[in-house]
């Protein structure tokens, strides 16, 4: 018999398992990996370095492409950072309705996370249900920001503006019309809350249907139970964080150890692995899903008892309202201060994270007293997880890197920013 | 708050000179370590019980040149009204041949973000690599693993070398890329592009055919609602 020696392949960056433009170099030794050795960058936008040339609020709407299918949770973790170094408070409906956000964005992140990894592993049924829930979630985000994804909604000191009254309905056509239109905009009747309130009715049993599909279906179990476990101690020292440490048994999350927006106000539950591996962290972010489906629920109900400011009464940090620039000199002033030359931010250096749908996404800003941030680095989840693929990989089947990839949720807008 | 004053305590009384410049702003801490004592002052940290900072949460390099420097004077506008604030600092402004860098002291710093799950706290150390010779700071890997790549982008972006780091490569930019990106002497519309060249029949790099431009330019105001936040901090530290 011939003697056999290891080989290299190349994995991506044009694959379709490879979530974007992941360059895997793989050293085989038949279907074994010896050696993994992924390529990141391809997607560099530099978008730190971008930001430094900017004022601060025109670097918002970057947050949203870094991590592009989590996106309301990229720009509070940026707006948190600057309203540190400000000093400033948010109002109280401001922070409801971006914890509500952050919890629709999470489900968002997990559907398209489950959807596409159960796509990679051949449960083709799973994404075409997921992208349907998705589309209903990205309603909201259309209705509140007027863009599906890229929203640009957070601002220092609260949100743009606040929910809408009502939901745009589907307009008659060709193929939906009578009856079928009706249904399709039958939750659309009421005001945004109203339609949420719907899909929070809606949700649970969703979930338990993708349950069915997965939780103990065969295939599925032999793709993820056992494979690319990590320890708690390694998931610690290699950084991990959000469901891939929550996955290895560590109860750990900002949201409950270092709270933030109104989630000390609301009640859920931090659900936690036990054996480390793809499919605890997969019964992670499913349970993730139903909980954040509990924080909507209980956003709406405070949401449509307390009306309320959703921006801060500070005109040197947001924009005074367009009635009130016709009629008030000062006010023209300082819209047009806003949007020349922006607000001035005092120096120092602040970090604040949030949990994002991927783990921990925090931004480091440091400031010198200008209208730019003189430095900011973006915290990527994806990032460490990612630099810990060989560890993961190493001495288990190439069909293997599939699921870890799947189960490390990467995005690549936010790990090349 | 209280828990950062309380560390700041245990800090001083542990660590003694190893660690300077203590600042405590927003309820953060951060504080600066020579490189010399880098790896033993992090190795403390993540294995002595009353810090126990397990997580290496994030790394990054920092470029200190122009920093407080504005474009555009304010100072004097009643007298002689705006200046066209066309000033050229910032990295927006010039191109790779008119990048001008002058020696300045402590200019490039490795930052560590730490979080001790079991106290809930955070931390923030500066490590400035030196002014003269290497641009050199010692490694984190063997403390936290997970501080591998940080380093690789510390070094891509800033040039900053990660002493005892066991793969130094670039990891963000292209193949075959020259320079430090971050640098604030790196222009924004940096060096090169790219395109395909339909008779060579691949793609070429050529130089960049636009021209730098800033829209707003970089204002500094020492704005008033923030001096006496100011001050406390001045007199804090």
């Amino acid at each position: 018999m011939s003697e056999i020696k290891n080989y290299t392949i190349n994995f991506g960056p044009q694959h379709p398992a490879a979530h974007g433009v992941l360059r895997l170099i793989l050293e085989m030794d038949g279907e074994v990996i010896v050696h993994a050795d992924p390529h990141v960058g391809l997607l560099h936008r530099g978008t730190e370095k971008l930001a430094e040339s900017k004022p601060f609020n025109h670097s918002i709407g970057y947050m949203d492409r870094l991590d592009y299918v989590s996106m309301m949770c990229n720009e509070h973790g940026y707006v948190r950072s600057i309203e540190k170094l400000l000093n400033i408070d948010v109002p109280v409906r401001a922070q409801y309705i971006r914890t509500m956000f952050d919890e629709i964005t999470r489900i968002l992140n997990h559907l398209m996370w489950i959807g596409t990894h159960g796509l990679d592993l051949g449960a083709m049924t799973l994404f075409l249900y997921a992208f349907r829930e998705r589309e209903l979630l990205m309603d909201l985000y259309e209705a509140v920001s007027g863009a599906r994804m890229h929203a640009t909604y957070y601002r220092p000191g609260g949100v743009y503006r606040d929910l809408p009254d009502y939901m745009p309905k589907h307009a008659e056509s060709k193929w939906t019309k009578g009856k079928a239109l009706k249904d399709i905009n039958s939750w659309r009747e009421g005001t945004m809350l109203e339609y949420v309130e719907h899909f929070t009715n809606y949700f649970p049993e969703k979930i338990a249907e993708y349950n069915t599909l997965l939780a103990d279906n065969r295939i599925w179990k032999q793709r993820t139970v056992g494979i690319g476990v990590v320890s708690p101690e390694r998931a610690l020292q290699l950084g991990f964080t959000g469901p891939m440490l929550r996955g290895s048994g560590i109860e750990w999350d900002l949201r409950k150890k270092q709270t933030y927006a109104a989630y000390d106000k609301v009640d859920f539950d931090i659900p936690v692995g036990v054996n480390g591996d793809c499919y605890d962290r997969y019964l992670v972010r499913m349970e993730e899903m139903v909980q954040s489906n509990k924080i909507i629920a209980q956003c709406v109900q405070w949401l449509k008892e307390n009306p309320g400011p959703v921006m801060l009464d500070d005109y040197k940090v947001a924009p005074p309202s367009r009635e009130m620039m016709k009629n008030d000199m000062e006010s023209l002033i300082h819209h047009f201060k806003l949007f020349t030359e922006g607000y001035i931010v005092p120096k120092g250096e602040a970090y604040a994270a949030v949990e994002a749908p991927k783990g921990e996404f925090g931004v480091y800003l440091v400031a010198d007293d200008s209208n730019k941030p003189f430095r900011m680095k973006v915290r990527a989840p994806g990032f460490a997880h990612i630099s810990a693929m060989n560890e993961m990989v190493k001495g288990s089947m190439l069909a293997d890197v599939v699921s870890v990839i799947g189960t490390m949720d990467i995005v690549f807008g936010e790990i090349d920013r | 708050m209280n828990t950062t004053t309380s560390l700041e305590k245990k800090l001083k009384a542990h660590f003694g000179e190893l660690i300077t410049n203590i600042v405590v702003q927003h309820g953060e801490l951060t504080a600066e370590v020579a490189p010399e004592n880098w790896q033993q002052v992090c190795t403390q940290l993540r294995d002595d019980a009353q810090f126990s900072f397990e997580q290496l949460i994030d790394l990054c390099g920092i470029d200190y040149l122009t920093f407080g420097e504005g474009e555009w004077n304010t100072d004097d506008v009643s007298s002689t009204g705006f200046s066209r604030g066309i000033g050229v600092k910032g990295p927006g402004r010039f191109s790779w041949e008119e990048r001008e860098t002058e020696l300045m002291e402590k200019r490039f710093a490795a930052v560590v973000h730490l979080l001790s799950i079991k106290h809930n706290n955070r931390i923030r150390l500066k490590c400035y690599a030196p002014d003269t010779g290497v641009l050199a700071v010692p490694s984190l890997v063997k403390v936290w693993a997970g501080a591998d790549w940080f380093e690789r982008e510390a070094f891509d972006l800033f040039g900053i070398i990660f002493i005892g780091h066991p793969d130094l490569r670039r990891i963000l930019t292209d193949y075959g890329f020259i320079g430090h990106p971050f640098r604030k002497d790196f222009p924004l519309i940096g060096n090169v592009e790219v395109r395909y060249d339909e008779e060579k029949g691949r793609v070429v790099y050529e130089p960049v055919s636009i021209e730098p431009r800033v829209t707003i330019p970089k204002t500094i105001r020492k704005d008033a609602r923030y001096a006496e936040n100011q001050e406390q901090l001045e007199g804090d530290s």
